[in-house]
């Protein structure tokens, strides 16, 4: 096969792969600001605990995967504390207290994790039929990354059908798309609310531990992640499941293609010296000015809940 | 027959007095800064007046964002790239060898008022998160363009060689600098003081509170949010160009999102919507941080508690205290 | 009148607050007080610690003594952010009255904490950062460093290829300064071909995902590959590499990647393919001379790891300035005479003598080193890769 098209086919891959993480990451987070509307930075301390859990239990009982059950569980735990404590102090609150005080939380988790796994942070090493190669004609693909994509494609089907075809997930719609209505016909909303928040954390968590062993759990990787989940929500529309699927998608394509291809295409034009610089900066420039451009246009974002 | 409800609130506060309460409290405050310098050095603590300069310069960065927040209900979460804009604009200058202090800041109030004006074009069409979300962007557009830029420094900084000349005002002379900056902070509450009462300031919190009413009375929102947010840009970048002068040297960090969260942090923490606001917030933060930092490394972990206490127990106590005491509107 | 009462008592708390944290500095001046600026917040921390624990080894090595004076090193953190390092310098000058300043990993910090310690009078020795900027014509004669300037680490990688064998090479940096400067380093020096190059995204969201620079390598046929990922991006990019399967059919050097500070967290992660990558450094934990192995024993005793390069110039900056203060009369003050002692000391330095470049800088012998296995993995000597090369702006100095 061209060796061409096999790069194009693994960069591929990887933004499939980016995209499906990007979407574990916001899809807890566009729920819980849909329904509750409660913007979390914290989720990002989520993010990271479950790679720092996901490496520590899997580093003392040498199994990965009872890592990532480990850390969702614990991470379920913590997060309904959270939202018991804090979160529920916060709902009523102005959008820019809740940024603060779940900005001042992330910071707590961030000082937290430094101060109890040190400052390099942890890798996850990953069991042995992990590792290696598969071969898929003339391409090679990284079996890992083959199994994020088959576990986040599961994931995503999992929420898909618990939204569309459950009574959760129709009490969940219904919370999002009408909250008095929802409360008058007798749901639990608070129930509803620490559930959506525990369930956004473990999301989260699962992400984090997912991307752990390719990347590796340092303390500050909650930050950006975060403002990177917001970016896809936007783009996604607020409170649309479906809507951040799509986002991810996009954003983790166009990322990743970008990275790949972008410094070539400006050294078509430009000078080489100048395309090597200006490549890699536009790459980052460019998610963000496609958000800039979505709410430019379309403030609601591309596949906003249906509103009421 | 009842009286219609007003279409705009009536200000609180007509003061009679020429000198209000609150008035007298900034003038105080003001009074306070002017000596704290000379009771730092008398004290043999020549760093505090370091740090005072570094607050009072935040603060001038955090006048205009205080009143795009409160008055006007726009919560910028992109306020330090205009900062960062004003250093630049002295950076870049020096950079060609230009000190001349009224150029740059020329290139610094044009550039940034152009900036505002067409990030705002875009940012005002939204609202709430999104309008935090969108400001957000830009701001970290402007950080990765500056990071980019190798001639500038990018990653590495930009070293500034002499300070902006202003013929009269010598800015390299630490006393001058603290001196100007003291004007530039206290000019600014006071013009937006003045923007609060006036007709401007009313349709902005009239709008905060109802577009639908203020636009039925044939007033165009935007056109007045965008002036807002324009001048509120061109004033931050004059924060920007202070610094610059503070510190000889400027890196694109000054514009990432977690500046613009330190803005908001100062200007929530100083009880949003007063006019000692900013100063008491950036007071209280720079003093935080000192004082943090030399008790241990994992100072972060006390600071993100404190900022919790703030929003959980701080913030409504002190709002009231504003609405009370600040003659301000609602 | 409230908001009166809270503006004056906010402007006192303000006050106490402020000088809460700062003790009041005593100038007596039978004490050596050593400012010295390092990373002990963020991840990178863990670099900033191993020079602090040197600093601390060597103190106590000298009984915290230099020329019948008790010496105290006062450490402050720059969080890796150049605007810090450069206030916490000014209070350490304006506040705490230091003598000398030290430290600095980061060249951007140093670049922008030099002007005040410089300006003060003082001297300033860096232990890892080596900005050409201060080699040239703007060299000074306070400023000294004991680690090499930038440039000569990649430029010793670049020779290290050369002594093994390689003929293709494709580099992959992030894409700022440094970066870049070490990719030209190498290239300077190397004598192969290059086959490729890739400038990944940097600053505060660096690209922790390399997959797609790394399918390039595969399809670009080179024999070597050259990285520079300091930080968490480098655990990312060495895990990465080993999945890509690349380990086997390409060399990896690589600088201020895996180092004696990396290499625990890849071998507690069983990350085999750093085993057999390769190295440049004026350092190694086995280097064979005395003042080596007492230090890496007693470092090991005490902390319960392997010092690494970082630690290494660190404790030798004790050293080179306890013998320059000694030799010139054990007038810290005189700066002068310190200065001058500076450039000509004799110091036991774990990388065994050296010379001193008219700019300050030193003029090193560096190693090519290979990733080995046992207890602790850790870097052994192969062969001499660069000696006696000095930095191509010492020329440019006017001081001799």
């Amino acid at each position: 096969m061209d060796m061409n098209l096999a790069l194009f086919l693994t960069q591929l891959l990887n933004g499939v792969q980016l995209g499906l993480i990007l979407f574990l990451l916001s899809s807890g987070l566009t729920l819980v600001f849909g329904v509750l509307n409660f913007v979390n930075l914290a989720h990002g301390a989520f993010y990271m605990l479950g790679a720092f859990l996901t490496a520590a239990v899997a580093l003392a009982t040498g199994s990965f995967l009872v890592g990532i059950v480990a850390a969702a569980l614990l991470t379920a735990v913590l997060a309904a504390i959270v939202e018991g404590t804090i979160a529920r102090a916060l709902y009523h609150r102005a959008h820019l207290e809740q940024v603060l005080a779940t900005f001042g939380l992330l910071l707590c988790a961030q000082t937290a994790v430094h101060y109890l796994y040190g400052p390099s942070g942890l890798t996850v090493p990953l069991p042995d039929w992990l590792q290696g190669f598969v071969s898929l004609g003339a391409i090679t693909l990284p079996t890992y990354r083959l199994f994020i994509v088959v576990f986040g494609i599961l994931l995503a089907i999992v929420l898909w059908f618990v939204m569309a075809k459950t009574r959760a997930g129709m009490i969940i719609r219904a919370s999002a798309t009408n909250r008095v209505m929802a409360e008058s016909l007798g749901i639990e909303t608070q129930a509803v609310f620490t559930g959506l928040f525990g369930a956004g954390a473990v999301l989260a968590a699962i992400a984090g531990g997912l991307i752990a062993p390719i990347t590796g759990a340092s303390i500050n990787m909650g930050g950006p992640a975060v403002i990177l989940a917001f970016v896809v929500i936007i783009i996604g529309g607020l409170g649309s499941v479906r809507g951040a699927f799509a986002a991810a998608m996009i954003v983790g394509l166009i990322d990743t293609l970008g990275r790949a291809y972008l410094t070539s295409v400006l050294a078509t034009i430009f000078a080489p010296k100048m395309a090597s610089t200006a490549g890699p900066a536009l790459a980052s420039i460019l998610i963000y000015a496609i958000m800039a451009v979505v709410l430019a246009f379309k403030p609601e974002g591309l596949f906003p809940p249906a509103s009421r | 027959m009842t009286q219609p409800a007003p279409l705009m609130p009536s200000p609180k506060a007509q003061t009679k007095s020429f000198i209000s309460p609150s008035v007298f409290g900034v003038l105080i405050l003001a009074g306070v800064l002017w000596i704290l310098p000379f009771v730092f050095l008398s004290i043999g603590q020549a760093f505090l007046v370091d740090a005072l300069l570094r607050a009072v310069i935040l603060a001038i960065a955090a006048v205009s964002l205080n009143f795009l927040a409160f008055t006007g209900g726009m919560v910028s979460f992109g306020h330090a790239a205009f900062v960062g804009i004003g250093a630049y604009s002295v950076g870049i200058c020096d950079h060609y060898g230009i000190s001349n202090g009224f150029f740059q800041l020329a290139i610094s109030l044009g550039v940034s008022g152009v900036f505002a004006f067409v990030t705002g074009t875009l940012a005002l069409r939204t609202k709430g998160v999104q309008f935090i979300m969108i400001t957000l962007a830009f701001s970290q557009i402007v950080y990765y363009v500056m990071l980019g830029l190798d001639e500038y420094g990018s990653d590495d900084g930009l070293i500034i060689n002499s300070s902006s000349y202003f013929h009269v005002i010598d800015l390299s002379n630490k006393t001058s600098l603290y001196w100007v900056a003291l004007a530039v902070l206290f000019a600014q509450i006071a013009l937006f003081r003045c923007l609060n009462r006036s007709r401007f300031g009313l349709v902005l919190a009239a709008a905060d509170e109802s577009e639908r009413r203020v636009r039925s009375s044939g007033l165009d929102i935007f056109r007045y949010k965008l002036v807002a947010y324009v001048l509120a840009g061109m004033l931050a970048s004059l924060s920007g160009v202070l610094y610059a002068n503070l510190t000889g040297f400027i890196t694109p960090e000054l514009m990432d999102w977690t500046q613009s969260g330190d803005l908001l942090f100062i200007v929530t923490l100083g009880g949003m919507g007063t006019m000692s606001a900013p100063v008491v917030g950036s007071a209280f933060f720079v003093s935080l941080e000192e004082a943090l930092s030399a008790l241990t490394i994992y100072w972060h972990f006390w600071f993100g508690l404190i900022l919790i206490a703030v929003v959980l127990f701080g913030i409504e106590r002190l709002k009231r205290l504003a609405l009370e005491f600040s003659g301000r509107l609602r | 009148m409230k908001q009166l009462g809270r503006s004056v008592l906010s402007a006192a708390v303000t006050a106490v607050f402020a000088t809460m944290a700062f003790d009041q500095a005593s100038a007596a001046s039978d004490v050596i007080k050593i400012g010295y600026i390092t990373t002990l917040t963020t991840p990178a921390s863990s670099i900033g610690r191993d020079q602090q624990d040197a600093v601390n080894l060597a103190l106590e090595r000298i009984d915290r003594t230099i020329a019948g004076k008790k010496v105290q090193v006062i450490f402050e953190d720059d969080g890796t952010k150049p605007d810090l390092g450069r206030q916490k310098a000014e209070k350490l000058l304006m506040q705490d009255h230091v003598d000398l300043v030290g430290g600095f990993i980061w060249t951007n910090v140093l670049l922008a904490a030099e002007k005040p310690i410089l300006d003060a009078g003082k001297i300033l020795i860096s232990n890892n950062a080596g900005p050409s900027q201060l080699a040239g014509n703007r060299c000074h004669e306070n400023f000294f460093s004991t680690f090499a300037e930038n440039d000569m680490l990649p430029r010793a990688v670049g020779e290290a290829m050369n002594k093994g064998g390689e003929k293709k090479l494709y580099t992959m940096a992030p894409n700022y300064i440094a970066g870049k400067e070490q990719v030209a380093g190498v290239l300077a020096a190397f004598k192969g071909s290059a086959v490729g190059a890739d400038y990944t995204k940097w600053g505060v969201d660096p690209q922790l995902d390399f997959s797609a620079e790394l399918a390039k390598v595969k399809a670009s046929g080179a024999d070597t590959l050259f990285a520079f990922y300091p930080g968490a991006a480098g655990i990312a990019f060495v895990k990465q590499f080993a999945e890509s399967g690349l380990a086997g059919t390409v060399e990896l050097y690589s600088t201020f990647t895996i180092d004696q500070i990396s290499l625990p967290v890849f071998q507690s992660g069983g990350v085999k393919a750093v085993l057999g990558s390769h190295v440049a450094s004026d350092w190694s934990p086995n280097l064979d001379n005395p003042a080596n192995k007492e230090f890496v024993e007693a470092f090991k005793v005490k902390y319960g790891r392997l010092p690494s390069n970082y630690a290494a110039t660190a404790y030798d900056f004790v050293h080179f300035v306890k013998a320059a203060i000694e030799q010139s009369g054990g007038d810290v003050s005189n700066t002068r005479a310190v200065s001058q002692a500076l450039r000509n000391a004799k110091y036991p330095s774990v990388r065994g003598a050296y010379k001193i470049g008219n700019n300050g800088y030193p003029i090193l012998r560096f190693y090519s080193q290979t990733v080995v296995d046992g207890p602790i993995w850790t870097t052994k000597v192969d062969t001499l890769a660069m000696e006696n090369v000095q930095d191509p702006y010492a020329k440019d100095c006017a001081l001799h």
